[in-house]
């Protein structure tokens, strides 16, 4: 896995659908254009729609990568002020 | 400021729409509105803005809850028969929201008091239920430079129209002066069906909340006017010339804000 330059992250484990991507929404708007958020989230539904929502809103997904433990690693490029 | 996790839930709905976002959120709970008139129109502003989390919402009204008044009154219920509306609407509003702080005044606006009242709002309701109050809301808004929202229902028809300061006609631009005593509308022609106030109200609840928020058009520069028995809506618009009005025109004459007399039934808007 390439290294990034991690400016935040985020665990939205234990919340479902639509906070999982309310939450990975609210880090995002909260850094700057480039900025690198780093999100833990679960497999399954998460998975499926939190890296597809993100794409939706204009930023960059640059890697997703299992942890093994169930969850998954999602590093996100934020794009847009 | 950053949200609770109570906050996030509550308000993820909102926060999910790219139009809105946390930013706009924050927008919202940091913003200022006053609602004239705890009546048919102003319930569901009231609560609409209550639970869209609008951080600071003044309400004005000099009256008490009277039983024919929960027929549409959607913010008070049978048990606040009696108690004033604007502690009735108060207590509504904190039951929905424990984020919104509301500052009531329980007396009658007039040219003493208006001003003073407006001056801390980012955004006015109108909703009072007669042509003294909204001429006098109308001149009070455009001399202090403030945003409002205008609405009437009677019957089974309601209007509305938004006015910012230098963005295009006042209500005083359309309406001129309040219509002569005995043209106002008599008791027995003063019914409303209950649910205008609902449709009205809620489209003065999104004008208040697209200003804050900085999104999509408002009603300036229109007319928008109701039909329930039709089931019509019409977008009029409204003649761009604002520089012969007699408050925001180039060269006003009213400069001093003035207390019309109320017809005895005058129940436009109610
Ligand atoms: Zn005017």
């Amino acid at each position: 896995m390439a290294e990034y330059n991690i400016t935040d992250s985020i665990d939205i484990t234990d919340v479902n659908c639509p906070i999982t991507f309310v939450k990975a929404k609210i880090a995002l708007e909260e850094l700057d254009d480039g900025d690198i958020l780093s999100i833990r989230l679960n497999d399954g539904e998460p998975v499926q729609n939190v890296p597809k929502s993100i794409k939706e809103e204009g930023h960059e997904v640059l890697s997703l990568t299992e942890n093994g433990d169930g969850t998954y690693q999602l590093i996100v490029k934020k794009v847009g002020d | 400021m950053a949200f609770t996790n109570e906050q996030i839930e509550r308000y993820s709905r909102h926060i999910i729409l790219k139009e809105v976002g946390a930013k706009g959120q924050k927008k919202l709970l940091n913003a200022k509105v006053l609602i004239i008139g705890a009546g048919g129109l102003g319930a569901p502003v009231a609560m609409y803005l209550a639970a869209a989390g609008v951080g600071t919402i003044g309400i004005a009204d000099a009256d008490e809850v009277d039983l024919s008044n929960l027929q549409r009154q959607i913010v008070h219920q049978t048990a606040d028969v009696g108690k004033p509306k604007v502690q009735s609407a108060k207590e509504t509003m904190e039951a929905m929201n424990p984020d919104v702080k509301v500052i009531t005044y329980h007396e009658f606006i007039s040219s003493e008091n208006i001003l003073d009242i407006i001056k801390d709002y980012d955004f006015i309701i109108d909703g009072t239920d007669n042509f003294p109050a909204k001429f006098l809301i109308n001149d009070a808004c455009v001399m202090a430079k403030k945003p409002f929202c205008h609405a009437g229902i009677i019957r089974f028809q309601g209007q509305l129209m938004t006015y910012v300061p230098g963005k295009g006609p006042c209500y005083r631009c359309v309406f001129k002066n309040p219509p002569p005593k005995d043209a106002v509308p008599t008791c027995k022609q003063a019914g409303v069906i209950g649910a205008m106030g609902g449709v009205i109200g809620s489209l003065q609840a999104m004008e208040a909340v697209k200003y804050i928020l900085g999104v999509g058009d408002l009603l300036t520069g229109y007319l928008l006017t109701y039909d329930a028995l039709k089931m019509q809506f019409r977008k009029i618009k409204l003649p761009a010339d604002t520089h012969n009005c007699a408050v925001c025109g180039d060269h006003p004459t009213i400069t001093e804000l003035i207390d019309y007399e109320q017809a005895e039934c005058d129940g436009t808007g109610l």
